[in-house]
């Protein structure tokens, strides 16, 4: 069977739980951005929990199924319509042959997860089916879907079944003020001591400039570096280094003016001091975050961030154990 | 006569005209026509043009240029002529 984009919405595009392990070579990992609704939307449907979804930022598609099939929508808040008519979120239901499935305007979150009963038919690449739109890679063409793209389902495995739905204590919160922990380093020395406290003590709004390579955020007190002589190979900015390697997640300050989050679509190094890493238990919540709403920057250790690890990994097997 | 809004299909900044210096899209009472171009919202590094998807006159805007709108925000009444 096969879907026809009628719209495209504002930034949708296939993805999977990523390409791993090729980050050193300069390609990120991609994947879902809210890594959780989309494990929690193919399990649903008793796909493989990495099956290739339709990640929908902001803004809905509308698509068009020659085939009726199972699907359920996870994440962001935007009610599904099947020729108009309202559908659950979270909820396995079915879109009839010939049939439109559209999405209302987001009530909260920003990234809806589409899962269809079989998953998307685009070839791996490097080892998954994730669009990186930077590099031309994986998805459908190596970009965003545009309309009158046609894209194909795997065969039903016939698992997937009417009404099964999230568990009330499995659904994910939103808000429109987040905290997201972060380790500081690895160059937080490099900030004066009052710009270090003040990052964490002020709130930050997210900008325009937040997408699937990283969030920008702006509204707190510039952050002043120590001065010193830049070494050789850095350039003359305070908030430049020498080129290092970027984790995602990590927090980086051009002039020391806007922070930006790295998210999985990031460049793999650069000459930009990090001033920290936001946990990767907290990297869903980023992706959920909608433009213009406030962040919190909240320090924690080592010992905080391993232990949030466990009980996110702890979340996602109560996600594989749902009835 | 029915009276339909302009609403906002996702979050972003409003603009009513193309770049500081230009004129507004659309003014207020001005007769638009489906497909008429009436502001632009700017989201992730994109700027996405905001159309008209009835025809008729445009009685008010409800927001000022650079309002930072949420999803489903009013942003103009339309009159719609018979």
């Amino acid at each position: 069977m096969s879907i026809e984009v009628i719209k495209p919405g504002l930034a949708s595009s296939i993805q999977d739980k990523g390409r791993e392990g090729k980050y050193h070579l300069g390609i990120p990992p991609s994947g879902g951005m809210d890594q959780r609704s989309l494990i929690a939307a193919n399990l649903l449907l008793g796909n493989p929990e990495g099956a290739a979804v339709i990640e929908c930022a902001l803004m809905g598609p509308e698509l068009r199924f020659n085939e009726a099939r199972k699907v359920v929508a996870c994440g962001a808040e935007m009610t599904p319509r099947v020729n108009g008519e309202a559908r659950p979120l979270n909820e396995v239901f079915e879109v009839p042959a010939d049939a439109t499935l559209s999405f209302d305007f987001v009530k909260a979150g920003a990234r809806l997860y589409l899962a269809i009963e079989g998953g998307i038919d685009v070839p791996e690449r490097l080892g998954s089916r994730s669009t990186y739109t930077l590099g031309s890679l994986g998805g459908l063409n190596g970009r965003n879907l545009q309309a009158g793209d046609v894209l194909h389902i795997l065969p039903a495995h016939g698992y997937a079944t009417l009404g099964r739905c999230l568990p009330g204590t499995l659904l994910p919160e939103f808000s429109k003020h987040y905290q997201l922990r972060v380790i500081p380093g690895l160059y937080a020395h490099r900030l004066m001591p009052e710009s270090h406290a003040l990052f964490y003590e002020e709130d930050w709004s997210v900008a325009s400039e937040a997408d699937r390579i990283g969030y920008r955020m702006k509204g707190g007190s510039p952050l002043n570096f120590v001065e010193r002589e830049p070494p050789f190979g850095a350039g003359d900015d305070p908030s430049n280094i020498v080129d290092a390697c970027y984790p995602i997640g990590s927090i980086q300050v051009p002039s020391g003016s806007e922070p930006i989050i790295l998210h999985r679509d990031a460049v793999s190094g650069g000459g930009y001091a990090m001033i920290g890493t936001v946990i990767s238990a907290d990297m869903d919540t980023v992706g959920q975050i909608q433009p213009h709403q406030k962040v919190r920057f909240v320090e924690v250790s080592l010992e905080e961030a391993l232990a949030a690890r466990v009980s996110y990994q702890q979340e996602l097997e109560r996600l594989r154990q749902m009835p | 006569m029915t009276k339909p809004e302009i609403q906002a299909p996702f979050p972003g900044v409003f603009y009513r005209k193309s770049s500081p210096d230009a004129p507004v899209y659309v003014e207020e009472g001005q007769v638009v026509q489906v497909g008429d171009v009436i502001g632009l919202i700017e989201v992730m590094k994109q700027f996405v043009e905001l159309k008209a998807e009835v025809s008729g006159t445009l009685l008010h805007f409800s927001v000022d240029n650079e309002t930072v709108l949420e999803a489903g925000d009013v942003i103009a009444t339309m009159e719609m002529n018979e």
